[in-house]
């Protein structure tokens, strides 16, 4: 198992890779959830408001 | 194409598709780590540091499409004024973006074990820095301006005009002395690297491909609430300036 977190003594630069590559591509998933919901909930407010004039939500 | 112009039903299709593209991109993905890190064998010359090309070279293939693609839908929302495609322009910028720091991260920790530095102003590294720098200043434009139409516009200007370093990337290797290798996979008499390696390489630029189509569909649709939301505010604030 050492032998495979070794990486024949490159590990310290092939882990590093991948983490920050999954870093990366996780931080931009999570943003646009959270993104996704804040905007969401701020069109809610308006779109309760007066749904006869913005029509139905698509 | 110009049937989506129209939000609403591009947001429909959207939100359909989406959870599809996901779940195939977390497949993939997952069989592409597998192979390159258990069955991939070590490089003759790189040794084990070829697995970091499984990370990098998706990467940086993402990196090139994501701004074509933001290049050939600014140039549809100039042209046709179609909404969808200016906002699906700003949603790629983002995504190219991390794509192309992880292609300049992973190239650079390649790099240091490989030619013995982490950084060297050749023409392959350089344009792609460009290319970052291109990607944050489009975003920085998009933020810098209030009216929408006009920042869209704007934009989209800076995209096609920066879209000239999409070929000097790609040539860079071809045509300047430079450390990085030259194309190896799309070459016209195909491609020269071995199956057992060129197998985890093309499985992880199918996963990184799906997962940018997930990423760009997610902000699209994100992109287009917004721009909902500013009219809502926009409104709003006439409201009470009257």
């Amino acid at each position: 198992m050492t032998e495979f977190w070794d990486m024949g003594g490159y590990g310290a630069f092939i882990w590093p890779s991948y983490g920050i590559s999954a870093l990366v591509l996780l931080g931009l998933v999570l943003g646009g959830i959270v993104r996704m919901r804040q905007v969401q909930s701020a069109l809610a407010e308006f779109e309760q408001e007066s749904p006869q004039t913005t029509g139905q939500s698509a | 194409m110009f049937g989506y112009a129209n939000p609403r039903r591009f947001q429909l299709l959207a939100a359909r598709i989406e959870p599809w593209v996901w779940v195939a991109s977390v497949i993939c993905l997952s069989i592409g780590l597998y192979l390159s890190l258990f069955v991939s064998p070590p490089d003759y010359q790189q040794g084990e540091t070829v697995r970091i090309m499984f990370v990098h070279v998706p990467a940086a293939w993402i990196a090139m499409i994501a701004y074509g693609a933001m290049a050939a839908a600014s140039a549809t929302g100039l042209i046709w004024r179609h909404v969808v495609a200016d906002l699906f322009a700003r949603a790629s910028a983002p995504v190219g973006a991390g794509f192309t720091f992880l292609a300049l991260v992973t190239g650079s920790l390649w790099g240091r074990p490989m030619w013995g530095t982490y950084w060297v102003w050749d023409a392959r590294l350089t344009s792609m820095l460009i290319l970052f720098f291109l990607y944050l200043g489009y975003i920085a434009l998009w933020q810098a301006i209030e009216d929408q139409t006009k920042a869209a516009r704007a934009a989209a200007i800076l995209c096609l005009v920066g879209s000239i370093n999409l070929p000097i990337i790609k040539f860079s290797v071809d045509w300047w002395n430079t450390l990085h290798q030259p194309a190896s996979v799309a070459r016209l008499n195909g491609p020269s690297i071995h199956p057992a390696i060129l197998t985890p390489l093309l499985v992880m630029g199918l996963a990184y491909m799906l997962l940018y189509f997930a990423m760009v569909l997610q902000r699209t649709r994100i992109a287009i609430l917004e721009h909902r939301l500013a009219i809502h505010l926009r409104d709003d604030a006439d409201r009470v300036s009257q």
